[in-house]
């Protein structure tokens, strides 16, 4: 294999370095991103001796093209000869993961965690492992931080006295000096359990977890939270009780409400994890406390998770269970004074109807639905509409059209445009769900009304919902009902009115077909390009353009062609440009 | 939808919990007029499950009516009776305690302050649990996740009118005559010391205010904390600067630093230059840096006039971390520049000047008007000039190119005339250099543009010939695999067989122009 190994003479390294040396970080920074190039160049004996070499002593740039090298490296194996000199690579990544930039050292990391993979086991105790005993005690707390995220690659394929090493040093690091250790650690604690054998996980990841959930610092506590999951997967259901427990019980009421708001977020999750019984006894009076809180960041997040919480109850008791402890706090959200509260509540109380069935639903679900609709907060109020479906399939959303109504209406006219594009958005849905009849006789006028509001944007969105309804309803509804309608804004004073007629047409064109659109649409179309103005002409062009495949061709000929003609002469530019291109594209030229 | 869904963000920092609307997140332009509505709100401290007052407080006599051998007693009960917390969300609860807590902290603030021989050991305890129970709360989450200090009105603490006089009294307390730093220490603790630190992250300025002057007093009395708490401050910038990119006491911290570094021993310990170089300098990077600058500037040109060794790590790592995009921190950088610059040595001037001139070119150059200009102000500054002019031979060849075109292209006529000053100035400095500079100037272009060229057709072999090594690797790897299926089966294949090779080369790059004769391709 000839000059596999690199063209030697073509590609002195030093033209290579100069160009990971300009100065312009710029060209460095292409240049670094093309490092494979360059090793590739080389071959792999002088990317070992001398590319890698040059790399590790240069390791003070910026933080960006430290960032692409970090990534490089995780994928230059093959590059420097396979697995057999994987560890070539280990002293550049060994000093980017004690840079002080987080994403620098994180990227580092990751690519360490990759090439470990390469090592083989003997490579893996002499080379990776004294690396991560080296960052694990270095001086400063960026090189530590990053061994946390080592020591469960390495674990499960050294020898046992390696292993005993490795449990010491992250124990040494849960007790670090410094928060941002003890972080980095804590952040890693459940990985690293998942990796320790059972006797470890209960003598030693036991004792670390509970120092870190009890820590002087918030924000090394919330984080045991999230490796309480991991931990209480991993111990049989007799231990959770007497090892995990304790701790957790501790959690959920913790004086920071970070702490809180982090068992709160995390609670479907903890709650798998420790099994139907301690749920029953001990979680179910912890998720009441959180819905009680006293901070609305703790409240929202756990009501977030009711419809999960009621949903992974175990099932014989679980009717029992939300009726007497979770439906009581769930009434009391209903009114909660945060709206953040409320609306987290409304975006997943609907679901509760599928697990409680019609009758409860109907009973003790509906009054607070109904309650949820009147809400001053428009974001509540939507989030029951976007989610009408779930109750629709339990007991049918007839129940609900009276008090649904009133709210449609009033989010129609909310003075946020916001609100109103998300209502709009969810008519097609409402129409699908109420029927053609309760549709036109209390949906249709506002439908038309948003084709008139001042925001372009509404119009825009009412245009489509148009269409949408035509595709649900059929073309006769829409000869009946809309077009007419529509039709007759082609003669309102105001040119925006009349553009928009134009834009319904075109929306609505295909889906009315071909009679409809010739006999009903395009005269109107053709009339309006004698308007004085000359958005409106133009737009009569590019309508011509869009509905001309609707249209049959004789009225193509005999009808649009000698209209786009004259506009194609119009004193306007843009009218004769738009005019010229539809003449083009429906080939009437 | 998914609206209303907390955004957990990293799990270390909860502190941007609440979403906006949605309606309005989307919107992008919040309203002047919403946000308005939303300030000037209070909120209270979270005290997690609040223990209301449901001890019924009484009034006790007067201090000052108080005969001297029950004073104590009665000061301390005073103390005690002052641990009773209420709720002043609700501010019509309890207006008899809240009164009554009110006159009694007034008291205890006067007779701290005034009256000698007061403060006696047993009551040392009883004060700072006063003070402890009274300020150590969670902070509550931020109202307006978005909030920026310099926009918006901060969340004030509700409770303030009884804080201020717990904080009034701790200030008097530590800034009595009377006071005793060996008492206290017992008392005011590293634990202590930490939950004060953590209390600069309130949103209501007033807090930290007092909690300056009171973090500032501390330190200069009780001397055994002042390592550890120069260590807790470290932490929470780097926390700031690394993790969570908010805190609201940086500005504060830094102004007690500043006089803090003014009191360093000389020659500078390891762990103080450590401190600039690792902590005080990545703080530029902060995205609300204007909030703090000139606290922080500060702290770097008292780290400079104590020890002018340290110029060339704060400048170069100054250009480290240039900004990039956001030109209103280019300007806060020139500034700092020129404060520095100001009362640089000139031998520390000479190891800087290039790199710094390199920048100071790319300023200039800049299209935002207000960084040329800043950039170009440090030619008025007398100083600076002569520094220039004293190294004007390696100088004026780094900036003249970038003069020389920016005077001829700049669309801000201000700019144009303030760049004819400088080289008009430059001409008057050394008119035989300036006038070989300005000889060479096409040539100098035309080499650039030869050297891009060459780069390119660099690459451009360069990609060529990974190009064919990727052909002959894939070739390489289908025969092997060919082979292999013939061959028998349990023969394992070695791990550096071409074919992992294959699956580990990162994807080929396509070729820019694949014509031409690139230099690999001429050699093969």
């Amino acid at each position: 294999m000839a000059g596999a190994d690199g063209d030697d003479s073509l590609y002195p390294i030093a033209v290579l370095i100069d160009e990971l040396r300009n100065e312009d970080v710029q060209l460095r920074l292409n240049s670094i991103k093309k490092l494979s190039t360059i090793a590739l160049a080389l071959g792999v004996e002088r990317t070992r001796t001398e590319l890698l070499p040059f790399l590790t002593d240069t390791i003070y740039d910026e933080d960006e093209v430290l960032l692409a090298l970090a990534e490089q490296l995780g994928n230059f194996t093959m590059l420097v000869g396979g697995p057999e000199y994987v560890h070539c690579l280990l002293p550049p990544l060994e000093s980017l993961a004690t840079v002080e930039e987080t994403v620098v050292r994180d990227k580092a990391v990751e690519s360490l965690r990759k090439i470990s993979q390469e090592h083989s086991p003997v490579d893996l105790e002499v080379h990776f492992e004294p690396l991560v005993k080296r960052l694990a005690s270095g001086d400063w707390f960026t090189s530590r931080t990053s061994a946390c995220g080592l020591f469960s690659v390495c674990y499960p394929r050294v020898s046992s006295t390696v292993k005993a090493e490795i449990r010491q040093h992250f124990r040494t690091l849960c007790s670090d000096d410094t928060p941002m250790v003890r972080r980095a650690a804590a952040s890693k604690l459940g990985e690293f359990a998942k990796v320790l054998e059972l006797d470890y996980v209960k003598s030693d990841i036991i004792s670390l977890f509970t120092a870190l959930a009890s820590d002087e610092q918030d924000s090394v506590r919330l984080l045991a939270v999230e490796a309480c999951v991991s931990i209480a997967t991993l111990l049989p259901q007799e231990d959770l009780e007497t090892l995990v427990m304790p701790t957790l019980r501790q959690a959920a009421e913790d004086k920071s409400w970070r702490v809180r708001y982090m068992v709160a977020d995390k609670f479907s999750e903890l709650q798998k994890a420790v099994g139907p019984e301690i749920t029953k006894n001990d979680l179910v009076p912890a998720f009441q406390n959180l819905l009680k809180d006293c901070e609305a960041e703790v409240r929202a997040a756990a009501a977030n998770k009711v419809k999960e919480f009621c949903e992974n109850l175990p099932e014989d008791s679980r009717e029992q269970i939300i009726m007497t402890h979770i439906l009581p706090c769930v009434k009391e959200l209903v009114s909660d004074t945060n709206q953040h509260v409320k609306s987290a509540l409304a975006s997943v109380i609907m679901g509760l109807s599928t697990i409680l069935g019609k009758d409860n639903t109907i009973e003790h679900l509906l009054p607070l639905f109904l309650a949820q609709l009147k809400d001053e907060c428009p974001e509540v109020r939507l989030n029951i509409i976007s989610n009408l479906d779930c109750v629709n399939e339990v007991i049918g959303i007839r129940q609900l059209s009276q008090s649904l109504l009133p709210a449609i209406v009033e989010l129609a006219e909310d003075a946020k445009w916001r609100v109103r594009l998300a209502i709009i958005e969810y008519m097609p849905l409402l129409a699908g769900q109420l029927g053609v009849e309760f549709f036109d006789e209390k949906l249709n006028t506002l439908c038309m009304a948003w084709l008139i509001d001042h925001v372009y944007a509404i119009r825009e969105a009412a245009t489509c919902n148009l269409m949408k309804l035509v595709e649900k309803f059929g073309a006769e509804w829409a000869q009946n009902t809309i077009v007419p309608k529509v039709l007759g804004m082609a003669n309102d004073p105001n040119y925006l009115h009349r553009m928009t007629t134009l834009f319904c047409i075109n929306a609505l064109s295909e889906a009315c077909g071909q009679d409809i659109t010739t006999k009903q649409m395009l005269p109107v179309v053709l009339k309006m390009s004698t308007d004085q103005v000359a958005n409106v002409r133009f737009n009569v062009a590019k309508s011509l353009q869009k509905i001309g495949p609707v249209i049959d061709s004789s009225a193509l000929q005999t009808e649009v062609k000698p209209v786009l003609e004259k506009l194609a002469t119009d004193t306007d530019m843009d009218v004769k440009y738009f005019a010229q291109e539809a003449i083009s594209v429906l080939v009437l030229a | 939808m998914e609206t209303t869904k907390l955004p957990p963000s990293s799990p270390s920092s909860p502190t941007t919990s609440f979403s906006v609307p949605s309606a309005e997140k989307v919107d992008g332009f919040p309203r002047r007029s919403m946000r308005r509505a939303r300030q000037r709100r209070s909120h209270s401290s979270s005290q997690f499950r609040y223990q209301s007052s449901q001890v019924e407080l009484t009034p006790l006599p007067l201090l000052k009516d108080a005969p001297v051998a029950e004073l104590h007693d009665l000061f301390c009960k005073k103390l005690q009776q002052c641990c009773v917390l209420f709720d002043f969300l609700d501010c019509v609860a309890d207006l008899k305690g809240k009164e009554i807590k009110r006159a009694a902290l007034n008291e205890l603030v006067e007779s701290v302050a005034t009256s000698r021989g007061v403060l006696i050991e047993p009551l040392y305890p009883e004060a700072i649990k006063m003070i402890s129970v009274n300020i150590f709360r969670t902070l509550p989450p931020s109202e307006n996740p978005e909030f920026d200090p310099e926009e918006d009105e901060p969340t004030l603490e509700a409770s303030w009118p009884h804080l201020q006089l717990v904080y009034e009294f701790f200030l008097r307390f530590l800034e009595s005559p009377d006071f005793q730093p060996s008492m206290a220490k017992r008392y005011v603790d590293q634990k202590f010391v930490l939950q004060l630190l953590e209390l600069f992250d309130s949103e209501d300025p007033r807090e930290r205010e007092y909690l300056k002057t009171i973090l500032h007093r501390v330190y200069g009395k009780l001397l055994g904390l002042r390592a550890y708490i120069r260590k807790q401050i470290n932490n929470i910038f780097l926390r700031f600067i690394y993790e969570t990119e908010h805190f609201n006491g940086v500005a504060e911290l830094l102004e007690i630093l500043g006089s803090i570094i003014n009191g360093f021993a000389l020659p500078l310990k390891a762990e103080h230059k450590q401190f600039l170089v690792r902590v005080l300098i990545p703080l530029h990077t902060a995205k609300s840096l204007s909030i703090f600058h000139a606290q922080l500037a500060y702290c770097v040109v008292q780290f400079m006039e104590k020890d002018a060794t340290v110029t060339e790590y704060i400048i170069r790592g100054l250009l480290k971390y240039w900004p990039k995009t956001c030109t209103q921190k280019e300007v806060m950088f020139l500034g700092e520049i020129e404060e520095i610059l100001d009362v640089i040595e000139p031998s520390q001037f000479i190891r800087v000047q290039e790199p710094l001139f390199r920048q100071i070119a790319a300023c200039i150059s800049s299209p935002h008007f207000q960084v040329a200009e800043r950039a170009l102000y440090f030619w008025n500054n007398e100083y600076i000039l002569s520094l220039i002019e004293e190294n004007c031979q390696v100088i004026l060849p780094l900036v003249f190119a970038t003069l020389y075109r920016v005077s001829k292209e700049h669309w801000n006529q201000t700019i144009v005339s303030l760049i004819y000053n400088v080289l008009k100035t430059f001409m008057e400095m050394n008119s035989k250099l300036f006038d070989d500079l300005t000889a060479s100037y096409k040539v100098e272009k035309q080499k650039e543009m030869k050297r891009e060229r060459e780069r390119a057709d660099l690459w451009r072999g360069l990609e060529e010939h990974q190009d064919r090594r990727m052909q002959m690797l894939t070739e390489a790897a289908r025969n092997q695999r060919n082979l292999q299926e013939r061959g028998e089966r349990g023969d394992p294949p070695s791990p550096s067989s071409p074919q992992t090779a294959h699956s580990d080369q990162p994807e080929p790059k396509p070729s820019g122009a694949s014509s031409s004769s690139g230099a690999g391709e001429s050699a093969t």
